[in-house]
């Protein structure tokens, strides 16, 4: 073969050999709107449950816990409500994961109080004895930084106003550090005394695990 | 040796990096190994599973992987061209850039920065980085074959070239992300097209590292440790074009039963069966050319290496393609047994292909005999029993995990908790942890016995 002897037009052909199945199979989906459906019952992460969702990517929680229930029974059973393409147009990057040491989170938001998740973060272990998760408590000893909140919503184009971010994370804390809140005594517990009148990234990240799979109820109901 | 000019020391310097690299890497797997049945090494936040397991996918992937390819492409570069790399300088600068990347790397990893997409985590100022590694790299291997002496380029030239085009295509694609700060940045794609975008990269990026150029170092490096020819030249043509142009088909068999399209995710089964055609292609090639010669096998302690890790790379890639089809995978999907099956091919054919690469090739450079062959034989039965041991307890771990989760009362109500699914693991977990101890003692003894090679290199020296 004279192409053997040829190493310029041998990568030229070798990239257009690799690009068939790309294209077919990656690029052309990128333009199709069946590929990433919308739905208006899905609405973004406000921005406390942004800063959250960042708190998950750092700490690498896809690397055990999935988010994409299969539409299998026996799934369904564990999960709840199989995953639907609609809830996932604000998720950059996706989460779904690739393997599952702990349980798939996709519908979690809603299954149990915000002092369960102050619980279980602060050690699993207390809860689930034999558990291999690791503790996180130390997160509500980080202030949630949301210097550049603002700047996350509009880079992801979810269409809040500064102010409407500024209100965001001041309705959330307002809502945590609140005399009433329901899940007070347990918060209190494993946020340092310090802090327990600021947002701490332990918030966040459970704001963000309330949020997960909660529009879909609201798709169900609306259909 | 006396070979007019080649440069060798960046090969050298590569090769060592890469041992590092694998040293590093595996440390850091058999610390998160132990995670998975006693959490309390989860010490600090930088040690966390989390943020550690991609240090370890990352450090061996990434620095041992690539490290390995670089040192053996830039040898392969130069013997099968009869000329001396194009830009030796650029070379040299190129080893140093890549280690100091792969230490930001690590360190970024540890301190969570963190895009969480598989086997491209890094951060978007060290893409970049990554990105001027890979023309640094390219513009040698390009250079180096226009200025080239042989005529024809052989096999494994053909596998450096697609090699060295996709990556680039694929590291950049997926990798395209808009920046928040300095060390956030956001994908381009949303939902389930970066999904497809990211198991599109991850799917090939693990074909044009721990495939593609793995079949250029076996298609050279095996000739040359037996003396026998490549037993058909036309059916490595068919296999190298038909594995590169199938090979881009299939990565959304990661993603089977996901809200990703039906049609991607059934084009991709397909094209996941046919690749098995040039895989065995290449499995083939290499037993044929050992026929009527098989005493090498007992004879030369290199056959071994080559043919016990390309028998795996045919496991391999029979059981990828099985996994892939819609009713196995929502069996096998999220288990144990998708992690089995990736150390096979990573423990059994990388490892064992790189491992003989390096024996034939580090004496050679260095103008030496290997320090000791008693112990290559023992590194290898060592990651070979360490490997096995480890891949099919992972196997099997994978099997009652699956079957736990399906597993349903007469009633139809789950019969099994998830923790209690996790938890019947743990004894799996503590074997893993000790055939891993094993492997590893095997990949010491490799190390120990290349540095002692070229350390005795001048007083062996025979050239």
């Amino acid at each position: 073969m004279g192409i053997n002897s040829k190493p310029v037009v041998f990568a030229a052909l070798s990239a257009v050999v690799i690009l068939v199945g790309t294209v077919v199979t990656v690029f052309v989906p990128l333009f199709m709107p069946s590929t990433q459906p919308v739905s208006s019952f899905v609405k973004p992460y406000t921005a406390i449950e942004l800063e959250g969702r960042d708190i998950y990517i750092r700490e690498g929680c896809n690397n055990c816990h999935t988010q994409t229930v299969r539409p299998l029974r026996t799934e369904v059973l564990r999960y709840g409500e199989y995953s639907k393409g609609e809830e996932f147009a604000y998720d950059r990057p996706f989460l779904w994961g690739s393997r599952r040491t702990g349980p798939d989170l996709n519908r979690v938001g809603g299954k149990y109080p915000d002092s369960w998740h102050y619980k279980h973060m602060q050690s699993p272990q207390s809860m689930f004895e034999l558990s291999n998760m690791p503790p996180y408590g130390w997160l509500a000893s980080n202030k949630l930084d949301t210097s550049v909140s603002f700047r996350k919503t509009s880079i992801q184009r979810f269409g809040y106003t500064e102010d409407q971010v500024k209100q965001q994370i001041a309705d959330y804390k307002t809502r945590v550090t609140a005399q009433d809140y329901d899940s007070k005594e347990t918060r209190d517990l494993v946020t340092p005394a310090n802090l327990r009148g600021d947002l701490t990234e332990m918030d966040a990240i459970i704001a963000y695990m309330q949020k997960l799979g909660r529009d879909v109820k609201s798709m169900g109901a609306g259909q | 040796m006396k070979d007019s000019g080649y440069e060798y020391s960046v090969v050298r310097g590569f090769a060592f990096s890469a041992l590092f690299w694998l040293v590093v890497g595996l440390v850091i797997g058999l610390w998160i190994a132990f995670e998975m049945f006693n959490p309390a090494l989860n010490i600090t936040p930088w040690l966390s599973f989390g943020r550690l397991r991609v240090v370890h996918t990352n450090g061996l992937g990434l620095g041992f992987g690539l490290a390995a390819i670089f040192a053996t492409a830039y040898y392969m570069l130069q013997r099968l061209t009869r000329s001396p790399l194009a830009f030796p300088r650029l070379a040299t600068a190129h080893l140093w850039l890549f280690n100091a990347a792969i230490a930001l790397a690590a360190v970024s990893l540890m301190a969570g920065m963190n895009t969480t997409k598989e086997y491209a985590e890094l951060e978007w100022p060290l893409d970049i980085g990554v990105v001027i590694i890979w023309v640094m790299f390219a513009i040698n291997v390009f250079g180096t074959l226009i200025k080239r002496q042989e005529k024809q380029m052989y096999i494994s030239l053909w596998y450096l070239i697609a090699m060295t085009v996709t990556i680039a295509v694929l590291y950049i694609v997926n990798n395209l992300e808009i920046p928040v700060t300095l060390f956030k940045s956001y994908s381009l794609y949303a939902g389930a097209n970066d999904a497809n975008v990211e198991w599109w990269y991850a799917h090939n990026i693990v074909g044009f590292i721990f495939t593609v150029p793995v079949l250029a170092m076996f298609y050279y490096f095996l000739p040359k440790a037996t003396g026998l020819p490549i037993y058909s030249h036309r059916l490595s043509i068919v296999s190298f074009w038909s594995l590169i142009f199938a090979y881009l088909w299939t990565g959304a068999h990661h993603l089977m039963l996901t809200p990703l399209p039906e049609w991607i995710q059934t084009v991709a089964i397909a094209f996941s069966i046919f690749l098995i055609a040039p895989s065995w292609g290449s499995v083939m090639n290499g037993y044929y050319t050992l026929q009527g010669n098989w005493e090498q096998m007992r004879s030369n302690y290199l056959v071994k290496f080559f043919i016990i890790g390309i028998t795996f790379y045919g496991l391999q890639t029979l059981q990828g393609p099985l996994q892939g089809l819609r009713t196995l995978n929502a069996f096998f999907h999220y288990t144990d047994w998708v992690v089995g099956h990736v150390h096979m091919g990573t423990m059994g054919w990388v490892t064992m292909i790189i491992s003989a690469s390096f024996y034939y090739m580090i004496p050679k450079v260095t103008g030496t005999k290997l320090y000791s062959v008693k112990m290559a034989n023992v590194h290898f039965w060592l990651i070979l029993a360490g490997q096995l041991v480890w891949t099919i307890t992972m196997w099997i771990g994978g099997i009652q995990q699956g079957a736990m989760w399906k597993a349903t009362n007469p009633d139809g109500s789950l019969m099994y908790s998830f923790l209690d699914g996790l938890t019947s693991l743990y004894p799996y977990y503590r074997i893993r942890f000790a055939a891993g101890i094993v492997y590893f003692i095997g990949i010491l003894i490799f190390a120990w016995n290349l540095i002692q090679t070229v350390r005795q290199a001048p007083a062996n020296a025979e050239a």
